[in-house]
């Protein structure tokens, strides 16, 4: 803070000019934020302003400003529903899931990695596993389906001559949540290294080198260098996880779950998206989706000063 | 005398230390090479299988190289008019959103990465406030179809022009350009949209084309948002359209009908596979050629502030 104060001082006392002449002076660079600033206010801010209906009882026919107000009732509501319960637990139990098979894959991965010394092995496997990213979930459900299913999936031929039987994890409502985050780590396990590896490339060589000569074995140099430096990327993204606990890839359920799963499938995203979209209870889905992002925030802003409390830097 | 013979000892260690080094390396290499080979093994059988024979793919169940190559499964693939339809939408949907997209995040970002810019604390606030909140799922479409976006492709593109996490990746690359150029070409008065054509833009290659590939990649893959807004069935783009071939197991509709009554029962399972590999290709095509960039531009990204 001190050294930035010092820096702003200017050795010469400049004249600052007024902000309506520096205005026509960039008048270009307001005219270049202009469309983005439009977008903004139309695309974001307006949609937040639409959050009033979950207060209505909003109907389409008589528009967001005629439908009557009924306070806090549509939340009321949804927290009664015998569904609310299923959605926590279901939402919860995946993400839990995530948060300890998920969240450590890609620092393991991303440590393995740095144990690479042959520049161009380590770019092979990184150009290998980053690759999974940029498919579609839909193309990532087919293969799924294509590689399980009990019919003529190849897993399913695996495991027949093993056991015997087959596994239908496709349909299993049990599998479900297992199925979910093994796409998730399959997935995003090796694009999620990049972040790592960065932190890691700014770490100086010497330390190493010199915790070598003092004797440390590899072991301790893992662990004594590499994970204090990518420690505050791993709180970061602890912290991004922790607040999205309440959120699960849409996309990724909706395209997973079947009628024979569905009662351990069921997410608030898909939840406000049947009760929302298909059957037309806005001001109610928009009560749910609401809970879940007021939910999301406490939790990002509470882990943060949790962080912080620790003495870590933590968000911001 | 003593002290060499106390060298050569140390030199001995040393070698065994190296050697178990090396054990622990192969293993690592090892583990390193099954993963890389598990993201990529799901993707060979599928492309094995879009070539092989209906028999292959019933009898055995897994291959990377097919005994019977056969192109059947594509020539039925590329008859069906469902498929045609999806991947020319999307291919029409992704350029147009990633051209309008990058216009918008660039001319956004670029004022975004002057210092002086007044009013810039004010906008990075209204655009990270956007990050941690935002309307949810159903007050946004109630709004977009206010706007009459409903079942046009407006709706995919218009709400995802400026991506908050993208735009200051672009403003971090433009704060990080030598300053010195552009105040030359501001001293030799230019104005701040030709500097930023002129100056700026070109510098900007690697961001632009991670940034692209970031936005092309999103229209590419969208499904959701397909499904909620385009109504009409000859709007659907190709992810669409791979999902009712595989998941909801309908045929391969008009195509496969016309095959069934010439030769029986249908290649099925080629077919499916063939869908797959045609709506993978273009992300797999592009993706040699930015992979060095995107890269730093995540690094970038990544650095807080």
């Amino acid at each position: 803070m001190a050294k930035r104060r010092r820096r702003k001082k200017p050795v010469v006392p400049v004249h600052r000019i007024s902000t309506p002449l520096y205005m026509r002076r960039h008048f270009w660079l307001y005219l270049m934020l202009l469309p983005g600033l439009i977008y903004f206010i139309m695309f974001r801010y307006v949609p937040m302003g639409g959050l009033v209906i979950a207060f209505k009882d909003y109907s389409p026919f008589r528009g967001i400003a005629n439908s009557p107000w009924v306070g806090l009732q549509q939340f009321q509501k949804f927290f009664e529903t015998p569904d609310f319960f299923r959605l926590l637990r279901n939402t919860l139990g995946i993400n839990l899931l995530q948060l300890v098979l998920y969240f450590p894959a890609p620092i393991i991965l991303a440590l393995l990695m740095n144990e690479v010394r042959h520049s161009a092995y380590k770019r092979l496997v990184q150009t290998m596993v980053y690759v999974p990213h940029f498919v579609s979930w839909v193309i990532v459900a087919s293969l799924t389906y294509q590689l399980f299913n009990v019919t003529d999936g190849a897993f399913n031929y695996i495991v027949k001559a093993i056991t015997g039987t087959t596994v239908d994890i496709l349909s299993k409502s049990g599998a479900f949540w297992g199925l979910i985050v093994g796409q998730d780590i399959w997935r995003e396990t090796g694009y999620g290294t990049i972040i790592f590896l960065a932190a890691l490339s700014g770490v100086d060589q010497e330390m190493y080198e010199a915790a070598r000569i003092d004797g440390a074995n590899r072991l301790q140099l893992t662990w004594y260098i590499t994970l204090p430096a990518i420690r505050n990327t791993i709180i970061t993204m602890l912290i991004l996880r922790i607040g999205g606990m309440l959120n699960t890839g849409y996309e990724q359920i909706f395209l997973m779950r079947n009628d024979l799963n569905m009662e351990m499938a069921d997410v608030f995203d898909t939840y406000i998206y049947t009760r929302g979209i298909k059957n037309g209870q806005y001001s109610f889905s928009t009560a749910a989706g609401m809970f879940k992002s007021v939910v999301g925030m406490v939790l990002v802003f509470g882990s943060d000063k949790l962080a912080k409390k620790f003495g870590e830097s933590g968000l911001y | 005398m003593a002290q060499q013979g106390k060298i050569k000892i140390e030199t001995i260690k040393e070698k065994k230390y190296v050697n178990w080094g090396r054990i622990v390396d192969v293993i690592i290499y090892l583990i390193l090479g099954l993963i890389a080979l598990s993201t990529v093994l799901p993707f060979l059988y599928v492309l094995a299988g879009s070539f092989a024979t209906e028999k292959e793919l019933t009898e055995k169940a897994f291959f990377i190289v097919p005994s019977v190559w056969s192109t059947n499964a594509y020539k039925y693939a590329v008859r069906s008019a469902n498929i045609l339809r999806g991947l020319r939408n999307s291919v029409i949907l992704t350029i147009m959103g990633t051209s309008l997209c990058m216009v918008f995040t660039l001319l956004f970002a670029y004022p975004m990465s002057k210092t002086h810019l007044r009013g810039r604390g004010f906008l990075m606030n209204m655009v990270i406030i956007t990050m941690l909140f935002s309307g949810g799922m159903i007050p946004c479409y109630i709004v977009y179809n206010a706007y009459g976006l409903y079942d046009t492709y407006w709706a995919l593109v218009l709400p995802a022009l400026i991506s908050p996490f993208n735009m200051i990746i672009v403003k971090k690359f433009f704060q990080e350009l030598p300053s010195e150029l552009e105040e030359a070409a501001y001293m030799d008065g230019c104005t701040d949209l030709i500097t930023f054509v002129k100056i700026a833009l070109p510098l900007s290659k690697p961001v632009i084309a991670s940034i692209s590939l970031f936005y092309g990649v999103g229209f590419w893959n969208d499904y959701f948002a397909s499904m909620i807004y385009l109504k009409s069935a000859e709007k659907f783009p190709i992810q669409i359209q791979l999902r009712s071939i595989i998941l909801l197991t309908s045929q391969v509709s008009d195509a496969m009908m016309d095959y069934y009554d010439m030769n029986g029962a249908p290649p099925d399972k080629a077919v499916k596979m063939a869908c797959t590999v045609i709506a993978t290709l273009p992300i797999l095509l592009i993706y040699p050629f930015v992979q060095k960039y995107f890269t730093k531009g995540v690094m970038v990204g990544a650095v807080k502030g």
